[in-house]
């Protein structure tokens, strides 16, 4: 369960970052004045540590249980 | 003296100092000079990580490509959040097996693991090829933004040699220890400037950041998001994987990781990078804020310069002199680990191999007195330039065929034998040489295939290529490599 989680916590910012650029690659609608394709990358770099720091979690728990 | 000159003078002072003193208390032997003795703390570490995020590539080609290619710019900043997530788990081990083993450059680690010094020479003529290039450009970036924010009092060619001539003094000095000092003064010094500029000049010609992205829009229609060919969408997420694939595997990024005290430190940076890392965005709105004010529009490779024209049609000298600075450190930093690194490999990793009796010192020694040796080899190409370009464009798909050796080789059983690693690296860079020396792309080797494959990062093929030759021959090589090791153990 816990590698499972993991798992799916690495993948995530790969298919939010890649995968799913064909659909976000447009200038309009703008968001707080960034075309969208820029803003998708700013809150992917503002999520990508937070999943990294869920990992860490998942695994601190691991190692203590 | 204009007052540019004596705040970059100042600069370039400060960081000789800062390199020079470094080394008090230290006795220099090769751990120590190479590695640091693997004693530094959190923000050294991650400074010497952070080498690669501000570099004069970034500085100046970030800016470039803004202006110049608009939205496929991105693929400099995207790659990075990318690249941290993978090194939450590689870097603690490379550095525990580092530690364990006493490695001192990133070709002791494939010879420890592989159990082949022949891998480790090989590794390290690639390693070394790939990294003069990666010097020069930041020493032809070095010489264009000196004799620019100097007002044209300094020469490209006189900067380019000041420059040299302090970074090999203090990197013979105090290796590594003059790295992380200077890198400290570097990162402060860029900070403060690139979010100055990234904030001042959209604002000051635009009202905004979002009116700026507006305008731009309205003058470049589609320019902000990535063209349906060329560097489309599949060109961006190709290019973003296989960089992000090969952030770590340059041997400079070992030699960072191997300083370090202990491993909990890179957990905690893999964390913090994509923060960090989001600062260069700023970097990018000055290449934005260029698109509709530089008079007139700069054609080709001179968007490079983007940044440093639009300052200096901006603002006072001083100013211009601080944004001069903070690119001469964006490129001595990363240049002094780039010349620490090559002088230990060539002196471990080749003349140790060809000379085994050579004592610790006489290595240590031959490490030292190869900085000025190396330094003038990329001042070289530096000043004779037209043959590197190929290389240039080449650094990064070399390194980037170690990924599957490094990798492969953390797991429980390695599916990978030396005979596999040794083949599968040359076949994938001789891939890279091939396609980038007659500049290829996937489209003219596939012409039938549909658009989005022919936009492939060219790197693709050869890290496909050298996936499949690293396993054909580790699977005929398996059972001569099984002998081997009971040979050993008996």
């Amino acid at each position: 369960m816990r590698r499972f989680a993991v798992w799916i916590l690495f993948i995530v910012p790969f298919l939010a970052q890649l995968v799913a650029l064909p659909w976000v690659n447009r200038i309009h609608p703008m968001v707080l004045g960034f075309p969208l394709l820029h803003f998708w990358l700013l809150i992917w770099m503002l999520l990508t540590p937070l999943f990294t720091l869920a990992i860490h979690w998942v695994l601190r728990k691991e190692e203590q249980a | 003296m204009n007052s540019a000159l004596i705040v970059i003078l100042l600069f370039l002072l400060l960081s000789i100092y800062l390199g020079l003193q470094a080394r008090r208390g230290k006795t220099m032997n090769l751990e120590q000079w190479s590695t640091g003795g693997r004693s530094f703390g959190t923000l050294f570490v991650f400074l010497l990580s952070a080498g690669e995020i501000y570099t004069t590539f970034t500085f100046l080609g970030g800016s470039g490509w803004a202006y110049g290619k608009g939205g496929p710019a991105f693929y400099i900043l995207w790659y990075g959040a990318l690249a941290y997530i993978l090194s939450y788990w590689m870097l603690p081990a490379i550095w525990r097996y580092a530690k364990q083993h006493n490695l001192l450059s990133q070709s002791d680690f494939f010879v420890a693991k592989y159990n082949s010094p022949a891998l480790g020479v090989l590794v390290s003529l690639i390693g070394i090829i790939a990294m003069i290039p990666y010097l020069v450009t930041q020493l032809k970036g070095l010489g264009a933004i000196m004799e620019i924010a100097s007002y044209g009092s300094i020469s490209s060619t006189l900067a380019v040699w000041i420059g040299v001539i302090a970074v090999t003094i203090y990197v013979m000095a105090s290796g590594v220890h003059g790295t992380a000092w200077t890198a400290v003064l570097k990162d402060g010094l860029v900070l403060v400037v690139v979010v100055f500029l990234g904030i001042y000049l959209p604002v000051h010609y635009y009202g905004g950041i979002g009116q700026m992205f507006h305008a731009i829009d309205q003058a470049k229609p589609g320019y902000l998001a990535l063209p349906a060919t060329g560097n489309s969408v599949y060109w961006f997420i190709s290019t973003v994987l296989l960089t992000a694939l090969g952030f770590y595997t340059w041997p400079h990024a070992f030699q960072a990781v191997y300083t370090a005290k202990n491993e909990q430190t890179f957990r905690r940076n893999a964390m913090v990078f994509p923060l960090y890392q989001l600062i260069l965005l700023f970097v990018f709105f000055v290449g934005f804020a260029a698109i509709l004010t530089v008079k007139p529009p700069l054609q080709g490779s001179a968007g490079d310069n983007s940044l440093l024209i639009l300052s200096v049609q901006t603002f006072p000298k001083w100013v211009v002199g601080l944004i001069g600075a903070s690119g001469l450190l964006c490129a001595i930093v990363p240049g002094s680990m780039l010349l620490m690194t090559s002088a230990t490999m060539i002196s471990k990793n080749l003349y140790k191999v060809i000379n085994p009796k050579a004592s610790e010192e006489s290595v240590s020694r031959l490490a030292h007195y190869l900085v000025p040796v190396v330094a003038l080899v990329a001042l070289y190409f530096t000043f004779n330039g037209q043959t590197i370009v190929a290389l240039l464009l080449m650094g990064y798909s070399l390194v980037t065929q170690f990924f599957p050796a490094i990798v492969f080789s953390f797991m429980k059983r390695n599916p990978i034998t030396k005979w596999g690693a040794i083949f599968g690296i040359l076949a994938g860079e001789l891939v890279v040489a091939y396609t980038t020396i007659t500049s290829k792309t996937v489209g003219l080797l596939l012409p039938f295939m549909p658009q989005w494959v022919k936009d492939l990062n060219i790197g693709i093929v050869a890290m496909v290529i050298n996936l499949v030759v690293t396993f054909a021959v580790s699977a005929f090589t398996r059972g001569a490599g099984a002998q081997a090791r009971t040979a050993i153990n008996a």
